[in-house]
């Protein structure tokens, strides 16, 4: 075992898919001789060369239009966008090219290329670089949309998405991440990409979440063990497709959900979980699902307006406190 | 004026012109009587592009066109039996019926599809030639866009990036003076297209698109640049479309007789009376040629009638690929 950071964890994911296969090369703004914006391929450049660490100009749709483009022609690109909100200018490649060519082509074509995306806010870096969109790409179909939040499914997820998937696949690495550190093994291998994950077991009240959020969450569930309640804390990790049977094993266990999610309440990602709660596990609750997302507002850039604005450890625990008093 | 070239090649570039017009002919047929349905952009009077154009290409080279793309596709060497039965929606139409008359598709071809968002194929041509460039292949990536596109970032994009790069592509405009109903010059500050690839550095010509031997030239040399590490080409086709955007338009913003000047550079009349001028072509063998295509068209509407629905059961198959055994 050794300890290293989030951004490590990705680093080595980078390297190790670049050392064992010829086809893989990163693209991106600034990940050669910056090192990345978040410095996860920083040395990349000086070890594999331009050919394969590529910076490209400040076009968002036309270079993640490119790795589409290289991957029907046979490559395996990774494609680094600097945050999701610039994502948004490479929309258009995203979900009516790289979700589509597979089913649109009759299945003659695939598109194996991994799109990689800084996500969430917490860094005072106001509202065009704070968002968390997330559940926008999860409701596409043709692409799998991953939310990893511990450093192992960091370096996992990543190693299996380049090696393993014949679809497009899109990494959110929540921005507050990148320092965490963890342990890991010194070579791991490739892991799931189908299921989510139970952190915590718990039996009072179940807290679904993913990416950023995880780590609050835990943090809730200690708080609320000190006042005696037993908080069960579920990864969802893969956002599409959804392990809707984890979800509802937990549920039946537990009888209480609370969905933590930083997007914004309405149309969050948490609204479709709460949904598919409705749908396949509403006897099992003892009360409705509750939901912690973010405040209905642009997110801000003054430090207490922010966290004003997020789910918080407070707030989560005051949430579920509530929730297993009024239906206990 | 372009010189003949030998009688067989003559004639065959015009039988490959005649059958995207009949098929298209035929296609509009069909769609009144109900038998096609959603959009269907016809290229008629621009055939001389892509039948040119395509005679520079190696079955190699990938190709990236258009929602108005039948014509690429016969002239790619697509069968014509499948590009029907797509726009009959059949399961044995060269998509599956997933695509439909904007989304042509052959792998086996190297052809990768109609994009049906103006300039979005533009990055995907980028990529393709990318990937060529970096495997060592020798092959070059044709991206057929429209004067529309040009008006996109993605086209500015595109052009940066391949130029930036020195990546094989050939990007050809096939300027037909309309982004559906609004004219170049109303949409573009400088309407000579071809000249906005100085900005990058790019080299660029701008040929007649209604003489296919000039386009067919035109497209040789360009390739011949590329293929020899030259870095992308522009080349910007002159061209028109005779018919309307599709077939929901009722043409508001043309003059009828603008329509008609055009009509008499029709690319396939001139080419004819050229070959029987210079006495490559009897009216025997034109009859013969016409009758060939018409029975080549009528077969690929058998084969579309014939054709299978895609079961409902496979309505969600290969949305994502099979998962691999673990």
């Amino acid at each position: 075992m050794k300890k290293i950071t989030y951004r490590e964890a990705i680093r080595e994911a980078l390297r190790e898919a670049m050392q064992k296969d010829r086809r893989v090369f990163l693209m991106g703004e600034d990940v050669g001789r910056y090192g990345g914006a978040y410095a996860c391929s920083k040395g990349l450049l000086e070890e594999f060369g331009p050919e394969r660490v590529r910076d490209t100009p400040l076009s968002e749709g036309t270079f993640v239009g490119a790795g589409i483009g290289a991957a029907l022609g046979g490559m395996r690109p990774i494609v680094e966008v600097m945050t999701v909100n610039f994502s948004l200018l490479a929309l258009d490649q995203i979900v009516n090219n790289a979700a589509t060519l597979r089913h649109m082509s009759g299945g003659q074509f695939s598109v194996p290329l991994v799109i990689r995306m800084a996500t969430g806010a917490g860094r005072q870096v106001a509202a065009q670089h704070s968002h968390s969109l997330e559940g926008w790409y999860a409701h596409v179909p043709g692409i799998r949309v991953l939310a990893p939040a511990t450093v192992t499914d960091a370096k996992g997820m990543l190693l299996s998405a380049a090696f393993r998937e014949p679809d497009p696949v899109i990494i959110f690495e929540h921005a507050f991440l990148y320092p965490l550190e963890g342990e890991i093994d010194e070579t791991i291998d490739p892991v799931d990409l189908e299921k989510a994950a139970v952190r915590r077991q718990g039996s009072d009240i179940t807290l679904i979440t993913y990416g950023g959020s995880l780590w609050k969450c835990i943090e809730a569930a200690d708080r609320l063990a000190s006042i005696g309640i037993d908080a069960e804390v579920l990864d969802l990790r893969v956002l599409r497709p959804l392990d809707t049977e984890t979800i509802f094993a937990s549920v039946a266990k537990t009888h209480r959900a609370v969905i933590v999610d930083e997007m914004w309440r309405t149309g969050s990602f948490a609204a479709e979980i709460s949904a598919r709660i409705m749908e396949g596990a509403f006897y099992d609750l003892d009360g409705p699902v509750a939901r912690v997302c973010s405040a209905e507002v642009p997110i801000p850039y003054a430090k207490h307006l922010e966290e004003a604005a997020l789910p918080q450890v407070d707030t989560i625990v005051k949430t579920a406190q509530e929730m297993v008093q009024s239906h206990g | 004026m372009t010189t003949l070239p030998g009688r067989d090649h003559a004639r065959t570039l015009l039988r490959q012109m005649l059958r995207i017009r009949r098929f298209e002919e035929k296609s509009a047929e069909l769609y009144t009587k109900g038998k096609i349905r959603g959009f269907l952009h016809l290229y008629i009077g621009e055939e001389a592009v892509a039948v040119g154009a395509m005679q520079a290409l190696t079955s190699e080279d990938a190709v990236v066109a258009t929602y108005r793309e039948h014509g690429h596709a016969l002239a790619r060497g697509m069968a014509m039996g499948p590009l029907m039965a797509e726009l009959y929606g059949k399961a044995n139409g060269c998509s599956r019926g997933r695509g439909g008359s904007m989304h042509f598709y052959d792998a086996g071809r190297r052809f990768y599809g109609g994009y049906a968002i103006v300039g979005e194929g533009l990055p995907v041509a980028v990529g393709l030639a990318l990937a060529d460039q970096m495997q060592k292949r020798s092959a070059i990536t044709a991206c057929f866009f429209g004067d529309g596109a040009v008006a996109e970032g993605e086209f500015h994009e595109s052009l940066n990036l391949a130029a930036l790069w020195k990546l094989p592509v050939l990007f050809l405009c096939e300027n037909n003076l309309y982004a559906m109903g609004t004219a170049l010059h109303r949409h573009q500050s400088q309407i000579d297209i071809a000249h906005k690839a100085e900005a990058y550095g790019i080299a660029n010509t701008a040929v007649d698109g209604m003489d296919v031997l000039a386009v067919k030239e035109a497209t040789r040399r360009a390739v011949e640049f590329i293929r020899v590490g030259g870095g992308p080409f522009l080349l910007e086709t002159r061209t028109y479309r005779f018919r309307a955007h599709s077939m929901y338009d009722p043409e508001l913003y043309r003059a009828k007789e603008e329509v008609e000047a055009w009509k008499q550079r029709d690319p396939i009349v001139t080419f004819t009376a050229r070959l029987q001028k210079e006495g490559q072509l009897d009216e025997t063998d034109l009859k013969k040629m016409e009758a060939a295509v018409d029975a080549e068209v009528a077969e690929a509407v058998a084969f579309a009638e014939a054709g299978p629905w895609e079961p409902v059961e496979d309505l969600t198959k290969d949305v994502t690929s099979p998962r691999a055994e673990e």
